[in-house]
C-alpha cells in the first residue's frame, strides 16, 4: 500500500517534470499554428482557436527559408559522411595498426581537446579568405572534415576487435583497404551510428561559424536564417514559431528515430574515458 | 600462429621489407591528421601571432598596414572596462548555470532511476528533447516566453500572485533569465552520464545498506553519492567548459544587452573579431578564454589525482 503510493507520487514528479521540460516546445508547435496576434493575444492562449499553416506558407513563398533548409541538410549530409569516413580510417589505425609514435600522437590529440574552438577561428578565417573559401558551403565543411572527439570514439571501440580476425584476414590476403571497409566498418557499426548522429546534429545545430562564413543570404543554414529573420520579424510570434519548428523538427526526428544509438553512445563514451 | 610480415611486432617495424614509411597505418590516420593539422593545429598557433599583432580592417585590405604590436592588445584588454564586464558575466555564468544544471541533472536522473519508476526510457527521452533542439530557436522561442507583457513566464507568476519582471529588459534579471533557459536546454545531457553512473552502482551496496538500517535519504548520501563523485568529476569540467563558450544565448536573446549586462567573452570576440575585423584584439581575448579553460582542466586533473579511485564507476 506504502509502495503503492510512493510510486503514484513519483510518477506524478515526473509527469509535471516532463511537462515542464516539453513546455516550451509545445508552446512554440501550438504557436506557430495559430492566426496572426493570437499567440500575443491576452490573457495568452496555450491552444490556437484554428489552426492554419499560412506561417508555414510564408516561410517558404515569401521568405526563402526552403533554400535555408536545404542548405543545412546539404552541409550537416556532407559533413557527417566526410567525417565518418576520415574518423574511422584514423581511429582504427589508432587502434589497431601500429606506427612509430602511435601513442605520443594520440596523447597529444586528446590534450588539444582543452583548446576551445574559437582560439581557431580568427586565422581559420583569414586562412580561408586567402583560398577563396569563405561564402561557400566549403568554408563549413573543411574545418569539420576531421575530428578529435570522432577519432578518440571510433579508436575506443575499435580496440575490442579481435587482432585474430584481422589477421586471418591477411592471411588470405585481403588488402588493408579490403578489411577496413568489410570487416572494421561493419563491426564498428554501432558507434559509426552514434558519430553519425553526434556530427549530423551538431553541425545543424552550429551556429557561430555558420554564422561567421556565409554572409551571402543565399548560403544561409537554417539558424543563421531564423537569426536574421529575428532583426526583422520580431514583431510576428506566429511566424517565428514556425520557423524555429522548421529549424527544430529535423533534428528533434532523427533524434527520435535513432535515440537509442545517441543515448547510448554518451553514456559509455562519458564513461570509457 | 604466423604473422604475415611480422609487421604487427612493434611500432615502427618494416612491413614485409617494404620501407618504414610505407607503412599503411600512414594512409588511414594522414587524411584526418591533415585536416586537423591544416584547419586546428595551424590556425590555433597562428593565433597566438595574430594576438601579437595590431591586425585590424586596413591589414586585411593590405598586409603593410600590419604591425607587430607584441602586448599591446593585452595591455588594451586589462584597461577596457567592456572585457573586464564580460569576464564576469561570464565567470557568473560558468558559476551559477553550472551548479544549477548539474543539480538539475543529478536530481533528474535519480528519479528516472529510481526503483519504483516505470517508462523509465519515456521520460529519458522526454527530459532529453531539450539538448537536441537548436539553440538559436529555442531561443527565439524563450525570448517570447520571458516577454514582460505577453510572456507565458510572467503570466504563470502573475498566477501566483508574483509582479511582472521584465526578465530581459532589466539588467539584474537578464543573466538569471540567460541562466534558467540554459539549464533547461542542457540538463537532459548530464542526466544521461548521471543515469549511466547509477547503473553502475553494484546492487549488493544497496541490499547490505538496507540490511544495516539505512533509509533512503542515507542509502542516497552514503552509497549513492560517493560512488557518483568520478562521474561528478566529470561532468562537472565539462559542462564549465561548454559554459565558458557562451555565445548564441545572449546572441539572440538580447544582444549582450541591456547595458552589456549579457556580454560574454565570445560575444565581445566575435563583435571585435568579425564585426568590426579588431582581429588581434580578439584574438587576445580568445587566449583569455583559452587560459581560463586550460587552468579549470588543470585544477581538476590534479583534483581527481588526489580523489577516490574511479574503479567503481567505471
Amino acid at each position: 500500500m506504502r509502495r503503492a503510493l510512493q510510486a503514484t507520487l513519483l510518477h506524478l514528479v515526473l509527469a509535471a517534470v516532463a511537462f515542464v521540460t516539453v513546455l516550451p516546445l509545445l508552446w512554440m508547435v501550438s504557436a506557430s499554428l495559430m492566426p496572426a496576434g493570437e499567440a500575443t493575444a491576452l490573457p495568452p492562449r496555450l491552444v490556437p482557436s484554428a489552426v492554419t499553416l499560412e506561417h508555414y506558407a510564408a516561410l517558404f513563398r515569401r521568405l526563402h527559408l526552403a533554400r535555408a533548409l536545404a542548405n543545412s541538410a546539404l552541409l550537416a549530409g556532407a559533413l557527417t559522411l566526410v567525417s565518418l569516413l576520415l574518423n574511422s580510417l584514423a581511429g582504427y589505425a589508432f587502434a589497431k595498426l601500429p606506427f612509430a609514435g602511435r601513442e605520443r600522437l594520440f596523447r597529444l590529440l586528446l590534450a588539444a581537446l582543452v583548446i576551445p574552438g574559437q582560439v581557431s577561428m580568427l586565422p581559420l578565417f583569414l586562412m580561408l579568405r586567402e583560398l577563396g573559401l569563405i561564402n561557400t558551403y566549403w568554408g563549413v565543411i573543411v574545418p569539420g572534415m576531421a575530428s578529435i572527439f570522432g577519432i578518440f570514439l571510433v579508436r575506443q571501440y575499435a580496440l575490442s576487435i579481435p587482432s585474430s580476425l584481422l589477421d586471418a584476414a591477411r592471411i588470405d590476403g585481403a588488402g588493408e583497404l579490403r578489411i577496413y571497409w568489410s570487416l572494421v566498418v561493419p563491426f564498428c557499426k554501432p558507434i559509426l551510428v552514434t558519430l553519425a548522429i553526434f556530427t549530423f546534429l551538431g553541425s545543424w545545430n552550429d551556429f557561430l561559424w555558420p554564422l561567421i562564413v556565409l554572409t551571402d543570404d543565399d548560403l544561409h543554414t537554417l539558424p543563421v536564417a531564423l537569426a536574421n529573420l529575428l532583426g526583422e520579424h520580431v514583431q510576428d510570434v506566429e511566424l517565428m514559431m514556425a520557423g524555429a519548428v522548421l529549424t527544430v523538427l529535423p533534428v528533434v526526428v532523427v533524434f527520435l528515430a535513432l535515440q537509442r544509438y545517441y543515448i547510448e553512445g554518451i553514456m559509455s563514451g562519458s564513461l570509457k574515458e | 600462429m604466423t604473422r604475415p610480415g611480422g609487421w604487427r611486432d612493434g611500432a615502427g617495424a618494416s612491413l614485409g621489407g617494404r620501407p618504414r614509411w610505407m607503412n599503411p597505418a600512414y594512409g588511414f590516420v594522414m587524411p584526418a591528421l591533415l585536416a586537423i593539422a591544416v584547419f586546428f593545429f595551424v590556425p590555433a598557433l597562428a593565433s597566438v601571432l595574430l594576438s601579437l599583432t595590431d591586425f585590424d580592417i586596413y591589414a586585411i585590405a593590405s598586409r603593410a598596414n600590419l604591425r607587430l604590436t607584441w602586448h599591446e592588445n593585452y595591455a588594451r584588454l586589462l584597461g577596457d572596462p567592456l572585457f573586464w564586464l564580460a569576464l564576469r558575466n561570464t565567470l557568473y555564468f560558468v558559476v551559477v548555470a553550472g551548479p544549477l544544471s548539474i543539480a538539475a541533472s543529478l536530481a533528474a536522473a535519480l528519479l528516472v532511476s529510481a526503483r519504483l519508476v516505470r517508462w523509465k526510457g519515456l521520460f529519458r527521452t522526454v527530459l532529453f528533447l531539450p539538448v537536441v533542439t537548436t539553440l538559436v530557436a529555442v531561443g527565439v522561442v524563450w525570448r517570447y516566453a520571458y516577454h514582460p507583457r505577453i510572456g507565458l513566464l510572467n503570466h504563470a507568476l502573475g498566477a501566483l500572485g508574483v509582479g511582472p519582471v521584465d526578465w530581459l529588459g532589466d539588467p539584474a534579471w537578464a543573466m538569471p533569465a540567460i541562466i534558467l533557459m540554459a539549464v533547461w536546454k542542457g540538463f537532459g545531457f548530464n542526466m544521461v552520464i548521471f543515469i549511466a553512473g547509477l547503473q553502475n552502482v553494484p546492487e549488493r551496496l544497496y541490499e547490505a545498506a538496507s540490511i544495516d538500517g539505512a533509509g533512503t535519504v542515507a542509502q542516497l548520501r552514503h552509497v549513492t553519492l560517493p560512488l557518483l563523485a568520478p562521474t561528478f568529476l566529470f561532468v562537472a569540467v565539462m559542462t564549465a567548459i561548454g559554459y565558458f563558450q557562451l555565445f548564441a544565448e545572449p546572441y539572440v536573446m538580447t544582444q549582450g544587452g541591456p547595458a552589456h549586462a549579457t556580454l560574454s567573452i565570445v560575444l565581445l570576440m566575435y563583435g571585435e573579431g568579425f564585426r568590426w575585423w579588431n582581429m588581434g584584439y580578439a584574438a587576445a581575448l580568445a587566449f583569455v578564454l583559452f587560459a581560463l579553460i586550460l587552468a579549470l582542466t588543470l585544477v581538476t586533473l590534479r583534483l581527481r589525482a588526489r580523489g577516490p579511485s574511479r574503479e567503481l564507476a567505471t
